[in-house]
């Protein structure tokens, strides 16, 4: 999809949306959770649906569905000793790419994003990938989080624990 | 060490060797030939939940399934009567349906277009002439086959693979108690799936998913991290009321064994089934008194039901109902749990949310939030439970200790006024041996009986 011939000057053009999505993978990658935290809203919800197309949270069941409270929860929980399920340590390996802004409000917008995510742990390295759409907001000179949404592209299979957020 | 039982041809073995008193051994979870064995003599006999009626509500409506590896479809035929039926062409054997659900007026196999009745009886052969003459297309036989017998209790669909053996209701026995707990609860008595499934998998034997589902003495231990982040959680930071409902069951968690030796209970039947007594009061958790969904979901039930009766509904606290070998339910959470085996080192978990008829839609959404913690595949209290999964059957695998412990409670449990057993309390792992019991019996028999060796 094209750009409007005018760039916008609220820093949400689309390459420094594509950086921004490079800096949140990467902070992922380097399990800096807390930091990745930092990166939503006060009232952000992040969203990983069970089904494709899946219309809402509330209706259907979620992979994952943390509003901000849950969410805090989540990275709280990723740095204790005792999450078993995480002993030993994912180490995972994130590709961002095909980067689009789909909708453009003044200092807000919807980004499409394609990924793939490499998660080895104990012996078996397992590859996700799908489309990730992220509601971002300029707030005080800085980039956040609003809302994210991960369309697994296999959300419907049969799957094993998943601790890592995409 | 040496496993003396090894090297043995399995079907020929007496079952009972691997049945001790408040023991079993190791071999029952990681032996493939006594896998085999289980899909054969403990899933070709006992009744195995199917689904559930309103997924197939109108005639040619269908919905697939596997009674232990065995796909097969339940699917309501032309005159609205409820089949299951193997998905397997007659012809060269191809699998049929390959949608997970639908609804059509009959079923034709992609290879070579052999097309079947929705009770499975062979309708058209596209080239019949080409056939030896005795082939003869309306022997019963020729079909996709029926399975024996079939059979609802409450809307919840059974099947049996054998033509012989008890009555559902017998099989089910004292559970069709927390069957019903689950359907009454609905102000207008009646309960549907909805709200998606979740599908989740891990790397051991399938017996150990209902083993863990009455455990109360894990939670403590091994959802420590989940406990422990979610009593440093902040109530001040905002939520949509999903994650509250998440924050609360997690803090639950946190209840000390004094807790679950004093005010719990656990509840074996025939046939290997139990129930955990439940460990929430509805001050506590979904449903939860200060939740207005839930005030207004027993206004519709008191007026539905009557005052008495919607007391009487709710006074029923089950946490998990397991029917053995491969259901489990949360009455009070309308949480249903399916175990598929797939190998003796694989499982698969479909779960199910169910909809209250009557109930306020608010209710509903409780349920969803509730059912993404409990049996949420990105959850974060499941994920520590198929961590344990796999360190079970990482350990068995091994050449450690060839006979394990299921004894806690075994000198305390006391029989039960209906026909069942119960711990002296809730962490009593009374329903293992239980289970085990009815594992041997299936094993020896093909019969559930009550031989009372492990327990």
């Amino acid at each position: 999809m094209s750009e409007p011939s005018t760039v916008p000057s609220d820093g949400l053009d689309t390459a420094a949306c594509e950086a921004f999505l490079v800096h949140e993978a990467r902070l992922l990658d380097d399990a800096r959770f807390d930091e990745w935290l930092d990166l939503f809203t006060a009232d952000a919800w992040y969203w990983v649906p069970s089904e494709p197309d899946q219309a809402n949270p509330h209706d259907t069941v979620s992979l994952i569905y943390d509003d901000r409270r849950l969410l805090e929860t989540r990275v709280r929980r990723l740095a204790s000793p005792r999450m078993y399920s995480q002993e030993p340590r994912s180490r995972t390996s994130r590709m961002v790419g095909n980067v689009t802004v789909e909708e453009r409000d003044v200092k807000v917008v919807t980004v499409r994003s394609k990924f793939l995510m490499l998660e080895f742990r104990r012996d078996q390295q397992r590859l996700f990938g799908g489309a990730a759409f992220h509601r971002l907001v300029r707030h005080d000179g800085t980039i956040r989080i609003a809302w994210k949404r991960v369309n697994l592209i296999n959300c419907d299979a049969p799957l094993d624990g998943i601790t890592q957020p995409f | 060490m040496t496993d003396r039982l090894a090297g043995q041809s399995v079907s020929q073995q007496d079952m009972s060797q691997f049945i001790a008193p408040g023991r079993v051994h190791r071999r029952i979870y990681t032996d493939p030939a006594i896998f085999e064995l289980e899909m054969e003599r403990i899933f070709g006999a006992a009744w195995i939940y199917v689904g559930h009626e309103s997924q197939v509500r109108e005639p040619g409506d269908y919905a697939c399934t596997r009674i232990g590896r065995k796909p097969v479809v339940l699917v309501r035929d032309a005159e609205g009567e409820i089949r299951v039926i193997h998905n397997q062409c007659a012809h060269r054997g191809a699998l049929v349906v390959a949608s997970d659900k639908g609804r059509t007026d009959e079923f034709q196999c992609c290879y070579h277009g052999w097309t079947y009745h929705l009770d499975g009886r062979l309708k058209a052969v596209p080239l019949n002439h080409g056939y030896p003459k005795e082939f003869d297309p309306r022997n019963p036989n020729t079909a996709m086959l029926k399975v024996p017998r079939v059979k609802s209790y409450r809307g919840f669909v059974f099947a049996s693979l054998a033509a012989d053996g008890p009555s559902l209701e017998d099989f089910l026995g004292y559970m069709t108690t927390s069957l019903d707990d689950m359907v009454d609860r609905a102000p207008m008595a009646e309960i549907e799936p909805a709200g998606g499934v979740f599908k989740h998998a891990y790397d051991a034997n399938w017996k150990l998913y209902l083993e863990n589902l009455c455990d109360a003495a894990h939670p403590l231990f091994t959802h420590r991290s989940s406990i422990d982040a979610a009593q440093q959680q902040s109530d001040d930071v905002y939520s949509d009321g999903s994650g509250e409902i998440a924050i609360r069951q997690m803090r639950q968690n946190a209840a000390p064994y004094s807790f679950w030796e004093s005010q719990v209970g656990i509840w074996t039947y025939p046939n290997g089934h139990s129930f955990l007594g439940d460990y929430h009061d509805d001050a506590k958790l979904v449903a939860a008194m200060k939740d207005p969904a839930f005030r207004d979901y027993i206004a519709a039930l008191e007026t539905h039901q009557g005052r008495e009766r919607a007391r009487k509904i709710l006074e029923v606290r089950r946490w998990n109902s397991n029917v053995y070998p491969n259901l489990s339910f949360m009455s009070q959470f309308q949480q249903l749990r399916v175990v598929h085996p797939i190998a003796v080192n694989r499982t698969e978990v479909h779960t199910y949310s169910f909809r209250l008829k009557g109930a306020p839609e608010q209710m509903f959404r409780n349920t969803v939030s509730f059912a993404n913690i409990v049996n949420g595949t990105g959850s974060l209290v499941l994920t520590d439970d198929l961590e344990i999964y796999n360190r079970i059957g990482m350990g068995l695998s091994s050449e450690g200790a060839e006979w394990i412990e299921v004894g806690r409670g075994f000198q305390t449990d006391a029989p039960d006024e209906h026909s069942g057993r119960r711990g002296k309390n809730s962490t009593s792992e009374v329903y293992i041996r239980n289970m085990l019991d009815a594992w041997l019996g299936y094993m020896t028999n093909g019969r559930a009986e009550r031989a009372r060796v492990a327990s």
